[in-house]
């Protein structure tokens, strides 16, 4: 019998991830994937799939499920009511859907992002490589519709994960995220003000990137919050420079850019410092209106090594 | 060759080379040896990025692009393989010919014959899937960046600024000078290579028609 899963509402906007497909940077083609890796690898190994089998990233919840033949399903990141049917189900680990059976996510209360997993995977066909979708180049699946049927691969993986509690990315309150400063920080002044105060995950923030602005008033204490805006004088060109996710790019008006994980390849401002790799899934689950906190962190590689023969060096940058 | 390593995160490090001329010869020392640690990299005019794979070790990989930068530089190696070589029809009738042609001293006619007389190479990719920063074109062009990007370049509008030149894959905003257009995609998923045009290719325009009658306003 065929298992499918036929989407009976999408939601505000639902995508097939995967890993991605990284190396094709020659292409001008970035690496995408789940914005929220942690969550996606967690949904895949609850149900005892292949990490790399393709999943639902679902944006805000609302998402409807309902299965041909049975399936073994698995929710993780952000938080939503869900029911089976008229059941409510508590989410405790992987959840069975029996033929003709409906799962629906209710709006996401907490974080961002939700990941649903599939035993045996969503089996679309893949493009370069990869199952993910890419809303910035248009690579990868288009977004779920309502009526699709989604594939289901085979039952041949490793058992299901023992239900069990797992920590969540989504943070309530400020989202807390570790930066290295640099690499062109010096190409900014003031670059260091980017930890100075909180900022807001502004309504443009997608899985290209968070884009932030100035908290402008405290809430605690009701008065104007000025810490001096980052905004700088452009008149140069610069040029472009690769990018990954994690980099935070500022642009003349100031507001700062954090890459997700349908950055482009290369981008025109200045980096001026770059999220720690784990911390970007945190960042994935910021929801606009969150307010999000910088720190400064010291990188991996903040030595400082000269050879003193001849006159050929490689310096690795003191912070 | 000579260079810095900048920490860029603490999943990547951006090598600048001492040599704007040496980014080129790194990359392509990179692509040779195959280090286990590196998932992407991005080489762009002055720089390049070297991305780790996940479960990569940072100070492995500092190492090893040390050694990279350092290894002598080998005249014999240093030769590229055959290159592929692309031709890209264009009408010249871009909204921007005339304001290009002038800032350069020459005529419409002169600046669509000096854009295609000479063969470009793409120095890397970026920006968009299909979309390759082009150089070694005719000096004589003299084309800054539009003050005001506009919204939508067309899909297949060949631009200049600065000492690059590309085509736009698809419609995209872009502050570049448009001299011209063609119908050849840049990027088709169905080919065995979607992009065109890749790092290393040599590109040639062939005008197709130059400046004839009606001009397409911007």
């Amino acid at each position: 019998m065929s298992r499918e899963l036929i989407v009976v509402d999408p939601g505000p906007l639902s995508l097939i991830e995967d890993y991605g497909r990284p190396g094709l940077a020659s292409y001008g083609v970035g690496p995408s994937g789940a914005a929220d890796r942690e969550s996606y690898a967690w949904a895949n190994a609850l149900v005892g799939n292949h990490p790399g089998s393709a999943a639902i990233e679902a944006l805000l919840g609302g998402l409807k499920l309902r299965a041909v033949g049975s399936h073994w399903l698995a929710v993780t990141g952000a938080s939503s009511h869900m029911r089976v049917d008229d059941r409510s189900v508590r989410n405790s680990g992987w959840i069975p859907l029996h033929d003709g059976e409906q799962l629906a996510l209710g709006h996401s209360t907490r974080g961002l992002r939700t990941y649903i997993a599939v035993r045996g995977g969503i089996t679309v066909e893949p493009v370069l490589g990869s199952r993910s979708s890419d809303i910035l180049s248009g690579i990868g699946p288009p977004p779920l519709q309502r009526g699709q049927t989604l594939p289901i691969g085979p039952l041949e993986h490793g058992p299901l994960t023992p239900r069990r509690r797992f920590s969540t990315t989504h943070q309530d309150g400020v989202v807390t995220l570790r930066a290295v400063l640099g690499p062109r920080n010096t190409r900014v002044p003031g670059a260091h003000r980017l930890a100075h105060g909180v900022w807001t995950v502004t309504n443009n923030s997608s899985r290209v990137a968070l884009r932030l602005a100035r908290l402008e008033r405290d809430a605690t204490s009701d008065a104007d919050v000025d810490i001096g805006s980052m905004e700088w004088d452009a008149r140069q060109e610069h040029p472009s420079e690769g990018l990954l996710r994690g980099c935070i790019q500022l642009p003349p008006s100031g507001l700062p850019v954090v890459f997700l994980a349908d950055h482009p390849v290369t981008g025109g401002y200045p980096v001026i410092a770059v999220l720690l790799d784990a911390d970007t899934d945190r960042a994935a689950q910021a929801r606009p209106g969150q307010h999000v906190k910088i720190t400064l962190v010291p990188g991996p590689l903040d030595v400082r090594q000269t050879r003193s023969s001849g006159s050929i060096h490689a310096d690795i940058e003191e912070r | 060759m000579t260079g810095r390593l900048m920490p860029t995160g603490d999943r990547a490090i951006l090598v600048e080379p001492q040599e704007r001329a040496h980014v080129r010869e790194f990359a392509a020392r990179l692509q040779r040896a195959q280090c286990a640690d590196i998932q992407e990299v991005v080489p762009v005019q002055d720089s390049v990025l070297v991305v780790m794979r996940p479960d990569g070790d940072v100070a492995r990989l500092a190492a090893f692009l040390q050694r990279v930068i350092e290894a002598p530089l080998d005249p014999i190696a240093s030769t590229s393989h055959a290159a592929p070589s692309v031709t890209v029809p264009v009408i010249y009738d871009g909204p921007d010919l005339e304001t290009v042609a002038k800032a350069s001293k020459l005529t419409p006619d002169e600046l669509a014959a000096a854009h295609s007389a000479t063969a470009w190479t793409a120095a890397f990719a970026g920006f968009m899937p299909g979309f390759c920063y082009l150089v070694d074109g005719d000096p004589a062009i003299v084309a800054s960046r539009r003050s005001e990007p506009r919204p939508a370049v067309p899909a297949g509008s060949v631009a200049v600024a600065g000492p690059y030149s590309a085509v736009y894959p698809r419609n995209a905003p872009g502050g570049w000078q448009i001299l011209g257009r063609t119908d050849a995609p840049m990027w088709d998923l169905d080919r065995d290579r979607p992009a065109l045009i890749v790092p290393g290719c040599t590109v040639r325009f062939l005008p197709v028609s130059v400046g004839s009658g009606a001009r397409r306003v911007s």
